[in-house]
């Protein structure tokens, strides 16, 4: 199962379609790296909205593109997290911290353009 | 144990029939002289300070009424009318503040008074008396038991209903202003009801669209190592779905005592009280909201 | 109602989704609620990631259990890999630390009512965890 990935403006938006299997995880993990390096890309939206669970490795892929993504000086934010995921994730102990998150797609991309406007 | 006890019979007998009809005559005793036993019972109580929340009225009708079953539960042995009788006495006086002292303090005044009765009548026949007492006292002892029990069941259940009707109450999630929601949690938490918390308030800012919350614990009795989990669990879930918490009225006992049993305070934002979080929230929003507005 | 038995072999992480894919519509239809279901979906994922990360393979069973005057769901999740030598030590708590939870056994115990396992070396591992309806 492919991830599309879109790319708007100075951001890239990767939105998970349905559940995903650990190939596709990694898959979305090297394709999303490799787009930002050849966008020169921002920041990266992850939207999560469709998936309805969350467990640690896919809580794991996901720091771990934060962190990549971070390491090419880039911002990476978790959007659409739903709230009975977010509480199974919290029971299993997974909180993407130090992860930016936001309710949903609109409200990652009002983070990202207030964050880049303030530190420009 | 109601069953048990009515048919048993007290193990003072030795033959058969004496108990039966020296309680019979016992009974009789009381009937007779009801209206002076009674008077003296209830002179006693109010001596004695009891019942304080009801009236004179009020006690005399109740006395009579327990003085009526008292007897009745001598003369026929059986304890469930009794019971039922507590039942209801209780739950009419448990809502005026009775205390089980009080009413365990009422009867066994009841026992001493008719206790004393059977002394001035049966004075000069030391051997009869005894005999009298024998059927008297075990009887009068388990009477004293039915009662104080039936005090305790009724005010359990209404402490157990209080508890139900409680936890029903469910905690408001409100919203003061945009983007803001205020959870103030007020009594016991405990797992259940944490995860009803956590459950209502993650709903909440999703369909309220909310950027912070502020939960306000000031309400909250006691806080443990598993209650404090609970609250930073709901602090995690929150940040996950794009909000910010901040926990108010947490005092310097609970504070301490979280620091003291290794909580990670760290991971919560915590301001001393209500106020001053709805301030910090609206610092935090203000910001949020003028930036938000430029694009348009 | 009731509901049978359902076996999913985990022979790969593809079989991870669809066992906790099954694992949802039966509780759905156990009638637990879809925060209940979602717990449920998720211990499944964590046990079957475990058969696949540390035995290859194994499989899962979701079934109903019928308590007193409860009902519940019950997986199972057996596989014959290696075992677990210090199973004290694999359920130890992590509390929210990282991702990385090793076995991810306390989490799945924090997610279920019930929680039991079994575990001999070189013989294999079996883990049965329960929910049980409010």
């Amino acid at each position: 199962m492919e991830v599309p990935i879109l790319k708007q403006g100075a951001f890239l938006i990767a939105t998970f379609q349905a559940a995903l299997s650990d190939a596709d995880l990694n898959q979305l993990r090297m394709g999303l790296v490799q787009q930002v390096v050849k966008f020169r890309s921002r920041a990266v939206i992850v939207d999560v909205t469709a998936m309805d669970v969350m467990d640690s490795f896919a809580s794991r892929t996901l720091r771990e593109i934060a962190h990549m993504i971070r390491l090419r000086g880039a911002e990476t934010v978790i959007v659409g997290i739903q709230p009975e995921v977010a509480f199974a994730m919290v029971q299993l102990g997974l909180t993407l911290e130090g992860v930016a998150t936001a309710l949903d797609l609109e409200e990652g991309l009002a983070y990202l353009n207030e964050k880049f406007k303030t530190t420009n | 144990m109601s069953k048990r006890d009515v048919a048993s019979v007290p193990p003072e007998s030795k033959r058969n029939e004496e108990p039966s009809e020296l309680l019979r005559e016992l009974v009789a005793h009381l009937r007779q002289n009801r209206t002076q036993l009674r008077e003296e019972w209830v002179v006693r109580i109010s001596e004695t300070r009891l019942l304080t929340a009801m009236t004179k009225e009020e006690i005399f009708a109740e006395a009579t009424s327990v003085y009526d079953s008292y007897v009745e539960a001598l003369e026929t042995e059986a304890f469930e009318a009794l019971q039922a009788y507590a039942r209801n006495l209780s739950e009419r006086i448990i809502p005026r503040g009775v205390e089980t002292h009080e009413v365990v303090g009422i009867v066994l005044l009841l026992r001493d008074v008719l206790a004393r009765s059977l002394f001035a009548k049966y004075q000069n026949d030391f051997k009869k008396l005894n005999r009298i007492l024998d059927a008297y006292e075990p009887a009068a002892n388990r009477i004293a038991n039915t009662v104080a029990v039936g005090f305790v069941q009724e005010r359990e259940r209404v402490i157990r209903q209080q508890q139900e009707a409680i936890r029903e109450l469910s905690t408001p999630v409100l919203q003061v202003r945009e983007r803001l929601l205020i959870l103030p949690i007020i009594g016991v938490i405990d797992p259940q009801r944490a995860r009803q918390l956590t459950e209502q308030l993650l709903r909440g800012i999703r369909t309220n669209r909310a950027k912070v919350v502020v939960i306000d614990i000031t309400g909250v009795a006691a806080m443990d190592v598993t209650v404090a989990n609970h609250l930073v669990q709901t602090v995690e879930a929150s940040r996950l779905l794009g909000a910010t918490v901040i926990v108010t009225g947490l005092s310097p006992e609970i504070a301490q005592t979280l620091v003291t049993i290794g909580v990670d305070l760290g991971k919560m934002n915590t301001v001393g009280d209500l106020q001053g979080g709805i301030e910090q929230a609206e610092r935090l929003l203000g910001y949020k909201v003028a930036t938000l507005a430029e694009p348009r | 109602m009731s509901v049978g038995e359902i076996r999913v072999a985990i022979n790969s992480d593809q079989d991870i989704v669809s066992a906790r894919q099954k694992g949802r519509v039966v509780a759905n239809e156990l009638g637990f609620s879809s925060g209940d279901a979602t717990l449920i979906a998720t211990a499944i994922s964590e046990l079957a990631r475990n058969i696949v990360s540390y035995a290859r393979k194994g499989q899962i069973t979701i079934r109903q259990v019928n308590g007193l005057n409860r009902r519940g769901i019950a997986v199972i999740a057996d596989d014959e890999g290696p075992g677990i030598a210090d199973i004290r030590q694999a359920l130890r708590d992590g509390f929210s630390t990282s991702g990385s939870l090793g076995l991810g056994l306390p989490g799945v115990r924090r997610l279920m009512d019930e929680f039991e396992i079994t575990s001999q070396l070189g013989k294999g591992t079996t883990v049965m965890v329960k929910k049980w309806r409010p």
